[in-house]
């Protein structure tokens, strides 16, 4: 039997009427329509579906929507002020922390995440945070370089 | 067994209900749905075709009230099933007075399964891998389960009998795991340590708990030893703590628990590790745990989570 649920997605509530097998990812990537977070292994093991629910790192792949009714949800693009990236996004760009960009939108949601809870991360805290996040692109050293960046200029600027 | 047509259940039987309270829940549980909390071993076990995911589901993660840890008239400790791994892991009292407790929550998964899964999934699917149990068992944890006839609490021991079995009725939910005051009769100290290949998204090849006691002079006056993933339930080991009391807490001492721990394991062999590695590293990682508790009891800082920087001792 379907279940009516709202999920308040980056701001902006969205009422559903969704199975309740249904995957958070499934229904934010097909229902919502917010194609950003990637599905990798289905499985909790990638990161690349990491969404934010109440402020909490999720993997969103394995988190049934029905359990997020009336959560306020993250996703990758809810990081952005409109087409101005976050400073966590342009950090990535500048310091190779992307080449293929299917696990970026996870790291992203990770690392705020991080930030968020720990704003002066040491790089010990940096690789625990997204050691859920699987990259097979960039060697994990620019995204850890990135975050710490960020980290450091938020220190900077008090 | 599972056949292939009970593998996936139809859309249209599927139900979900949420409760908010611990009474709506019971009563969802006796009419055959199974709780999910932070689904990250319900949902994930039927991503990977362990179990399909139960038809009918109730959501019990905003009951209020299950998500305290909070002291108990005892002086011991009351963890509410609904606490995560990451409150655990930075708990005050948690860290103060049950550190091998803190030791195993900040190694389970990922920090989303940290954020996400709950002590009390973790208990109630029973794995004798679960880093949290040997902890648990090393200070007395017994679990309140609430039925539709109400209250009973049962000591862990008695609650886990397999790998995803336990003695709990499918409608009994567990409420809180409480923990026994630290023992008298001096200084305490625990620790939780595990073998692993990788520090995170990583299961316990082999585990170890423990808990010491040290008197005034120094000696043990009390060990409590568990083990972890090397039978098919967590375990205390009698010989490992009867090899600890009276002795100086040293080297040798642990050894010698280490060893008897070894003696008692029934290991596995998988993916992960043969039986006959897994025995020989009984003794090391159940030495390293003694060791541990032995520094912490001692009044050392050793920082969490053990099993990061215990290696070589
Ligand atoms: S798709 Fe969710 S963790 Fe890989
Ligand atoms: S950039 Fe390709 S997987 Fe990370």
């Amino acid at each position: 039997m379907a279940v009516d649920i709202t999920l308040s997605v980056n701001g902006v509530p969205y009422p559903l009427t969704v199975d309740p097998h249904a995957s958070l990812l499934h229904t934010v990537r097909g229902d919502v329509g917010l194609t950003g977070s990637k599905e990798g292994c289905d499985d909790s093991e990638c990161g690349a579906c990491m969404m934010l629910v109440d402020g909490r790192p999720v993997n969103s792949c394995s988190y049934l929507a029905v359990q997020a009714d009336g959560s306020d949800v993250t996703t990758v693009e809810g990081l952005s002020d409109g087409e101005t990236l976050a400073p966590l996004q342009e950090a990535f760009l500048t310091r190779g922390g992307v080449q293929c960009g299917f696990c970026t939108p996870g790291m992203l949601v990770s690392a705020t995440a991080l930030l968020d809870r720990s704003p002066d991360p040491s790089e010990d805290e940096i690789r625990t945070a997204v050691s859920g996040n699987l990259c097979r692109c960039t060697g994990y050293d620019g995204i850890v370089k990135a975050i710490a960046a960020v980290a450091a200029e938020r220190a900077a600027q008090g | 067994m599972s056949t292939a047509t009970s593998m996936t259940t139809s859309a249209s039987s599927r139900t979900y209900v949420e409760a908010r309270d611990v009474a709506t829940a019971v009563a969802a549980m006796s009419a055959g749905a199974r709780p999910i909390a932070g689904g990250t071993d319900l949902v994930v076990g039927a991503r990977h075709g362990k179990a399909p995911l139960p038809a009918a589901l109730v959501g019990i993660h905003r009951i209020p009230g299950l998500g305290d840890v909070a002291p108990t008239d005892g002086g011991g400790l009351r963890i509410g099933a609904l606490v995560t791994h990451a409150t655990l892991m930075a708990d005050p009292t948690v860290l103060a007075s049950y550190p091998g407790l803190a030791d195993a929550s900040a190694i389970v998964g990922s920090h989303a399964t940290r954020a996400n899964g709950t002590l009390g999934g973790n208990v109630m699917n029973s794995s004798p891998a679960m880093d949290t149990g040997a902890p648990l068992l090393c200070h007395g944890g017994v679990a309140v389960l609430v039925g539709p006839v109400g209250e009973r609490r049962v000591a862990l021991a008695d609650l886990w009998t397999g790998p995803g079995r336990s003695t709990a009725a499918p409608d009994e939910l567990l409420v809180a795991v409480e923990l026994d005051a630290l023992p008298a009769g001096g200084a305490s100290g625990s620790s939780y340590v595990r073998l692993q290949y990788r520090r995170q998204m990583e299961i316990a090849i082999v585990g170890a708990g423990a808990v010491v006691t040290l008197g005034a002079d120094g000696t043990v006056t009390g060990a409590k030893v568990a083990i972890t993933a090397l039978a098919p339930v967590i375990h205390r080991v009698a010989e490992s703590e009867a090899a600890l009391v009276g002795t100086d807490g040293g080297f040798e001492a642990a050894k010698a628990a280490g060893a008897a721990a070894a003696a008692a394991a029934r290991p596995i062999s998988d993916v992960r590790g043969s039986a006959d590695y897994r025995r020989a590293m009984a003794a090391v990682i159940t030495r390293r745990a003694v060791l541990t508790a032995v520094r912490r009891a001692r009044g050392e800082s050793v920082p969490v989570p053990a099993s990061d920087t215990t290696f070589g001792s």
